[in-house]
């Protein structure tokens, strides 16, 4: 019995473009496929098809059990979408947005009123229901934005980048809120540029580049296919590299590769944690200084560029800087909870 | 936060026209709470057609000629009913921007994923437009008693017929934001929308009756004029006020304007409904 968002051989060209190259999904319910890819893979348009935005040329959808394309309006009543631009009114006021959304799903007057009232205290937005949407901060619109869509409580919800622009702090927040989503058993499709977001999130991951998917299976599946762990280690003193790598040939897998310039010697390991705390023994009874070490694994950047041959580059200029921060981040925060730095 | 599990959906009662109807309303107090607090958009919406009012009764007024006579009065009197007219059909601007920023921000994208009637998007814009259009007739109204203008100057009239041109306006400045929303769908900027909004209502609105006398024109623009969808409004509503520079021309719309404005404007609310309602259907930010 195929999931609660199910798609077969989805394509759509645009003009020359084939923006779906055949893209199947499979997701079970009450769990939750992050589709990975740069811009232009063909998320946003895999998400346009599965909501009933966007026809495709050929293929099969079903949602919630109802054939996308046959029954367009059943599916409407089954999902919630929040996109990528947050979709929300913004000289009406939270609570009016709200009601709007309600009413239009069908609902009574009195009873999308008091649903409103329910998701602004839910989404920690009640203090700021009666004014316009225009006075709200990036990560409070998103939250609007993300409770219109659940207005009805649907069964599947669709999330195109919701954390797309928003800082750290915001994006944190949101991720809380979908991860509670996910608990109360909402099936959920998320799209996403972050590799540090479909880790955290998804039960499941599809990779996708030029409208088709390229991989497929947990974080913890395609980061094994790029390989096993390694070891990092920053020398303080340039004399030591030599040393230090000998060190390291002793314990690692493989061949231990050494930037000079950064004084970074890098070695493939198995054994984890434990195997870090010898190596700093070692480099320590030696009278080894270092600036820094760390157990890395790899992240779904590194994922993305063993499988496409490239980094998933971002070529917008406005998400461009943050997606160069959640990589970024999503490096660091490894480091620091993983790795035992000194 | 808890998780959202219990579902409060008491659903409306159902019905495709109901909720045709249902949905359009609900659409349309939201562009009119939208509208209410942007007043300066009305504001500037009635800046306009004062303006046209003084200039043309104060720099036109003394040199134009209306059924032979030349004073600025009889200008006046003439004037208003083409003023109104020009006044309601700049409504298709304001709807044409409104629908093109919804799509612009991703609002028509949500409504589209919402089980709601297809059309009710559309109909819920031009029924807002059409309390903001019948809001700025009011004050134009007034301003136009100001300046001098009085109905029944030059022929009979009744509270019923200045009632029903007024009507004929609305429904002229109602078809006309189809066009609009038409429009708003098939660009890319609110901006574009504005201008290829207006632009095209210039030739419109003036190879018409509304500020001169047509009859006055070289043949082939007058036939253009005595066609003119727009001109049978200006027409009818002349004669209903009872205004001077009725046109005797005998081509049919200007001898019914009142059977030609309707039917002409029932003819572009359902050829442009249609026409946008359809590419609502498959629109794409």
């Amino acid at each position: 019995m195929p999931g609660a968002i199910y798609a077969e051989g989805l394509v759509k060209t645009f003009g020359d473009v084939r923006a779906l190259d055949g893209v199947d999904l499979d997701v079970p319910e009450g769990t939750v496929l992050g589709l990975l890819g740069p811009n232009g893979a063909g998320k946003t348009t895999t998400v346009r098809c599965l909501t009933t935005l966007l026809r495709p040329d050929s293929g099969k959808a079903v949602v919630a059990g109802i054939d996308v394309l046959k029954q367009p309006n059943e599916v409407r009543r089954s999902i919630g979408l929040s996109g990528q631009f947050a979709a929300v009114d913004e000289y009406l006021t939270g609570r009016e947005n709200l009601q709007m959304v309600g009413q239009l799903y069908q609902m009574k007057a009195k009873a999308a009123k008091e649903r409103a009232g329910e998701l602004l205290e839910q989404f920690n937005l009640a203090d700021a229901a009666d004014r316009p949407a225009k006075t709200y901060s990036g990560g409070m619109r998103r939250r609007l934005d993300l409770a219109a869509a659940l207005v009805v409580s649907p069964p599947v919800m669709f999330m195109d980048e919701p954390t797309t622009g928003l800082d750290p702090r915001n994006r944190q927040q949101l991720w809380e809120v979908i991860k509670q989503l996910v608990s109360g058993g909402t099936t959920l499709l998320l799209t996403t540029q972050y590799l540090e977001e479909a880790d955290h999130l998804a039960h499941e991951i599809c990779v996708v580049d030029h409208g088709k998917v390229i991989a497929r299976g947990t974080a913890d599946q395609l980061k094994a296919r790029t390989g096993g762990e390694r070891v990092e280690v920053v020398v303080h003193d340039r004399e030591h590299i030599v040393t230090a790598t000998e060190i390291l040939q002793g314990f690692g897998k493989g061949e231990t590769t050494v930037e000079d310039h950064t004084r970074k010697l890098t070695v493939p390991v198995t054994g984890g944690a434990k195997l870090l705390a010898e190596i700093i023994r070692e480099l320590d009874a030696r009278g080894i200084e270092i600036d820094d070490i760390g157990l890395r694994r790899p992240t779904l950047d590194d994922v993305f560029i063993s499988l496409t041959g490239h980094a998933a580059e971002i070529k917008d200029d406005s998400n461009g800087a943050d997606a160069a921060d959640g990589a970024a981040g999503d490096t660091k925060g490894r480091k620091a909870g993983k790795g035992a730095s000194e | 936060m808890s998780a959202v599990t219990d579902t409060v959906r008491s659903t409306a009662p159902q019905g495709a026209f109901g909720r045709s109807v249902r949905d359009s309303l609900v659409v349309a107090k939201r562009n009119l709470i939208r509208m209410s607090r942007i007043p300066e958009m009305v504001i500037f919406g009635l800046i306009q057609p004062i303006m046209f009012v003084v200039l043309f009764s104060y720099v036109f007024g003394g040199s134009m000629q209306i059924g032979g006579s030349t004073s600025p009065a009889d200008y006046r009197n003439f004037l208003m009913a083409g003023i109104f007219a020009q006044t309601v059909t700049f409504a298709t601007a304001g709807a044409g921007a409104g629908i093109a920023d919804d799509m612009h921000k991703g609002l028509i994208d949500r409504f589209r994923s919402l089980p709601m009637a297809r059309g009710a998007v559309l109909t819920g814009r031009t029924l807002a437009d059409l309390v903001q259009t019948a809001l700025t007739l009011l004050v134009l109204a007034v301003v136009a008693l100001l300046v001098g203008w009085r109905v029944g100057s030059d022929g009979d009239t009744n509270a019923g017929k200045v009632l029903g041109a007024f009507g004929l306006l609305l429904l002229l400045g109602y078809a006309f934001t189809w066009i609009g929303a038409l429009i708003g769908l098939s660009v890319r900027t609110p901006e574009a929308a504005t201008s290829g909004g207006l632009i095209w209502l210039f030739p419109v609105t003036f190879i018409s009756n509304a500020f001169v006398d047509s009859s006055n024109m070289t043949p082939w623009l007058r036939h253009i004029a005595d066609w003119n969808p727009f001109s049978a409004t200006v027409q009818a509503c002349r004669v209903l006020f009872g205004n001077p520079g009725v046109s005797q021309s005998d081509a049919w719309p200007m001898q019914h304007p009142v059977w030609a404005s309707l039917i002409y404007s029932v003819l572009i609310v359902v050829l442009f409904r249609t026409l946008a309602v359809r590419k609502y259907r498959s629109a794409t930010a």
